[in-house]
């Protein structure tokens, strides 16, 4: 009875489904009161998507939220901040040319019944909710002149207007510099001492144990445990809560015979133009064989994304460092000059960046080898549909016919387009950016054999994963990533969960 | 079923042109003569042309609004260059002009007004709608500067014979028009250009991420249609035998039009020559059968307007996944 009293906010077997993909499976989660809750899990446990639950961005989904032991049903996220659940999200959702005043009123600003602002009373009423977080800044400041922490503050005061109770702060530190962080804890220490609750989310352990008093493992979709007694714990319980699985992947990498090296580089680096870290990636070194699939880990804003790009030759005025392939210095300045040298790049988002999603199949496996379907100066369109019937069959892409629109296939198809359309330009090296996201496991399970069946026919394969368990599958060597260096190495031999986790959170 | 409505939707705007053209003869003993049909071929060309260069702007996603101010400079410039030649007092040098010269000149104005157009775009970032807005005065104004405000007139019969004469039958604007659509055609359905221009405007990152190099591919776009405006731009004078400074005055206008009737999507990647040109035909049989019907020339531009709704709205219903 006692506990209960001490549980604000409750959900009990909440279930989402996307699609096909089970995201969260009958998740319970107690949010204690005046507390700050942590909740950890690596990369794509499901924790945004409990975020975004609790906060009313999804609707729908099963299970029930309680609300000091009443049940609620937040229809959006208003509902939710008006019952006293507020979110500040990763990314910051600011107006920026307009004044701190304006974006914490926006959408509820106080007016007379002309309709005419009361900007008095809201400028009064902002400088109140400011130094309830301690911060003396002007509230006619405009957004666009306050540095990141400033902003988060600002949301931060946007969550307390509407008397929030439970504070969700979705990794909040990932944009902010060390001193903004501090400031943000205190803030965080002293919004528990005015009884709000806080829902806390961050990779960063270390931190963690500053603020936590208690821990919520969320593991593929589940809640795995909880460490109420903080004292005792360590780092190490923290990973094992985040990445103690059982191994269920059924795909099993077939050794490959390494070739010699065909790519090299030296101190890749790319600074970071006007911000507080001065580099994105630093002094990145690793040298690749012809059949070897290297992966490359790390957490969210690690670099991995930027490094795939600057070695790809799309950073080529602010990039550092020297490219090695077949033996002999390259210079890429451009996406052309990359594909001239073999190198091919899967991206993360093959629908922003991948496809052409109105254009054909056909249209999308030529784009980066166009010359090669041109006859006497103009395309041959049965050059074309021989060379993309050619990839339909290798990659065992599901469609009907080589001109159906990309847009009409599903994720793991579409993924396959991009794939063939780089193995159409006949890479030396494949560089990999997140290949399995969004797509369901049998295919995921056919892409690592097409990785695979690259690396034996001699192809040298650069993979960036943010999970664990593929990356750990498909690659023969991992670097992990963390604070844009290269902060561990690992072989097939010496590689584990716990071991890679622990370097990526250096 | 399925199979019928996508062939109606496919051939929506031939469909639309033959009811437009069967409802106008029934209405008009006047309209389907050959005379008009000359009348409206020879009325749409110079439409036509503009709208060539102004389709492959709006499939890589941009706009050009400069075309009738382009379309006034180059024709002032050949008819200037023609009447006057070139004098150089400093140097006491006089450069004459032949037609064919004057012509070359007005194509390479154009053209480099495009080239303009296109740098500001790629290199500094410029809206295409800013970029062009500002060419559109800037354009203009120079017209005014080189003709001093009036026209300038008899050219003679040689560079007459461009929008006047007739060649095996059929009029030279629309033998002139008929080789820039069949260029273009060429151009954006057999060639590596064509097919970097809609994937430009179907996924611009995906196309940067293929090799594709993006300003160079809008940088030659904008330039071509400055050419095409010049080509509308020498037609017009030499059919008026005239350059008049205020020459084409809200020409971008009824090209957009034609562009959007003719299906193009203005979100880029997406439409075809032949559905501009099917859209330039429903706008001049349109006008000519407003006209033969004495229907008031204000009546006319708010038929148009419609038109031009109708057509956007159909083209949704369409596609209505893009928005």
């Amino acid at each position: 009875m006692e506990n209960q009293l001490n549980i604000i906010f409750q959900a009990k077997k909440i279930t989402k489904r996307f699609g096909g993909i089970t995201a969260l499976d009958t998740v319970n989660l107690d949010v204690h009161a005046g507390k700050v809750n942590v909740i950890v899990g690596e990369n794509g446990a499901g924790k945004s998507t409990l975020m975004k639950i609790l906060s009313g961005v999804y609707p729908d989904y099963e299970g029930d939220l309680f609300l000091n032991g009443e049940k609620v049903n937040f229809n959006n996220p208003k509902e939710a901040s008006l019952k006293g659940i507020a979110i500040i999200h990763q990314e910051l959702n600011l107006v920026p040319y307009l004044s701190i005043t304006e974006n914490i009123f926006l959408g509820r600003e106080i007016h007379n019944s002309f309709g005419i602002l009361d900007t008095k009373q809201m400028q009064a009423k902002t400088k109140e909710l400011l130094s309830r977080l301690d911060c003396h800044l002007n509230p006619k400041t405009l957004i666009s002149q306050l540095r990141v922490g400033e902003q988060q503050l600002i949301e931060i005061a946007k969550a307390l207007i509407e008397d929030a109770k439970v504070v969700i702060m979705d990794e909040p530190t990932s944009a902010i510099s060390d001193s903004e962080v501090e400031s943000l804890f205190r803030i965080i220490d002293s919004l528990k001492k005015q009884n709000v609750s806080i829902l806390y989310i961050s990779h960063k352990l270390d931190e963690l144990f500053l603020i936590a008093d208690r821990f919520i493992g969320l593991r593929d979709g589940k809640t795995v445990g909880t460490i109420e007694n903080v004292e005792g714990a360590t780092k190490d319980d923290l990973i094992r809560l985040m990445v103690g699985r059982d191994i269920k992947n059924k795909y099993q990498k077939d050794a490959v015979k390494l070739g010699d090296d065909v790519l090299t580089v030296e101190n890749i680096g790319l600074p970071n133009v006007g911000s507080k870290l001065k580099y994105i990636i630093k002094d990145i070194n690793f040298t690749l064989k012809k059949g070897e699939v290297l992966g490359i880990f790390g957490l969210m804003g690690a670099g991995r994304t930027e490094l795939l790009e600057t070695i790809f030759g799309l950073h080529p005025k602010v990039m550092a460092g020297r490219v090695v392939i077949d033996n002999e210095e390259v210079k890429i300045k451009s996406v052309a000059d990359a594909i001239k040298n073999g190198l091919g790049l899967v991206p993360e988002d093959r629908k922003e960046d991948g496809l052409v999603l109105q254009m054909e199949i056909s249209k999308n496996t030529s784009m980066a080898s166009i010359n090669g379907v041109v006859k006497n100066g103009f395309l041959n369109h049965k050059l074309e549909a021989e060379l993309s019937k050619k990839y339909i069959e290798a990659l065992k892409i599901k469609t009907p016919s080589e001109k159906q629109l990309a847009k009409n296939l599903s994720g793991g198809n579409q993924q396959k387009v991009v794939l063939a359309k780089w193995l159409a330009t006949k890479p030396k090296v494949l560089f990999l950016d997140e290949p399995t996201r969004g797509i369901d496991v049998n295919a995921k399970n056919e892409i690592y054999h097409l990785i695979n069946n690259l690396a034996k026919e001699g192809l040298g394969i650069v993979v960036v994963s943010s999970e664990l368990p593929e990356i750990m599958t498909i690659s023969d060597r991992i670097l992990v990533l963390s604070n844009s260096k290269i902060s561990g190495e690992f072989n097939q031999e010496n590689a584990s969960e716990e071991s890679i986790m622990q370097a990526a959170t250096l | 079923m399925t199979d019928v409505k996508s062939t109606l939707v496919k051939f929506q705007s031939i469909i639309a042109l033959l009811v437009l053209c069967i409802v106008l003869t029934i209405l008009s003993d006047k309209f389907f003569t050959m005379e008009n049909g000359w009348n409206i071929a020879r009325q749409i060309s110079i439409n036509v042309c503009i709208s060539v260069g102004m389709t492959l702007v709006i499939l890589t996603k941009g706009i050009d609004l400069s075309v009738g101010s382009m379309l006034a400079f180059s024709g002032a410039i050949v008819a200037g260059l023609l009447k006057f030649g070139l004098e150089f007092p400093s140097i006491n040098t006089f450069v004459g002009f032949t037609v064919f010269g004057a012509i070359l000149a007005g194509l390479i104005v154009g053209g480099g007004l495009g080239v303009f157009n296109g740098w500001m775009i790629t290199k500094f970032k410029v809206p295409p709608f800013v970029a062009t807005l500002a060419m559109l005065t800037i354009a203009r104004g120079a017209t005014m500067l080189w003709t001093g405000g009036f026209p300038i007139t008899g050219l003679g019969d040689n560079f007459a014979f461009i929008g006047t004469g007739w060649f095996l039958g059929i009029p030279m604007p629309v033998w002139i028009t008929t080789v820039v659509v069949a260029f273009a055609v060429i151009l954006t359905k057999k060639t590596k250009f064509g097919r970097h221009i809609y994937a430009i405007g179907g996924n611009e990152s995906a196309a940067r991420l293929s090799g594709i190099n993006i300003n160079k591919v809008k940088i030659w776009v904008y330039a071509i249609a400055g050419i095409l405006a010049a080509v509308g731009g020498i037609i017009l004078t030499s059919r008026l035998d005239s350059a008049q400074p205020n020459a084409g005055m809200s020409y971008e206008l009824d090209s957009i039009a034609a562009v959007v009737i003719g299906g193009t999507s203005l979100s880029g990647g997406r439409g075809s020559i032949m559905g501009t040109v099917q859209g330039a035909l429903i706008i001049g049989v349109l006008n000519s059968g407003l006209v033969l019907l004495n229907v008031s020339p204000f009546w006319q531009q708010i038929i148009k307007g419609f038109v031009i709704l109708i057509a956007v709205i159909m083209d949704r219903l369409n596609h209505p996944a893009e928005d």
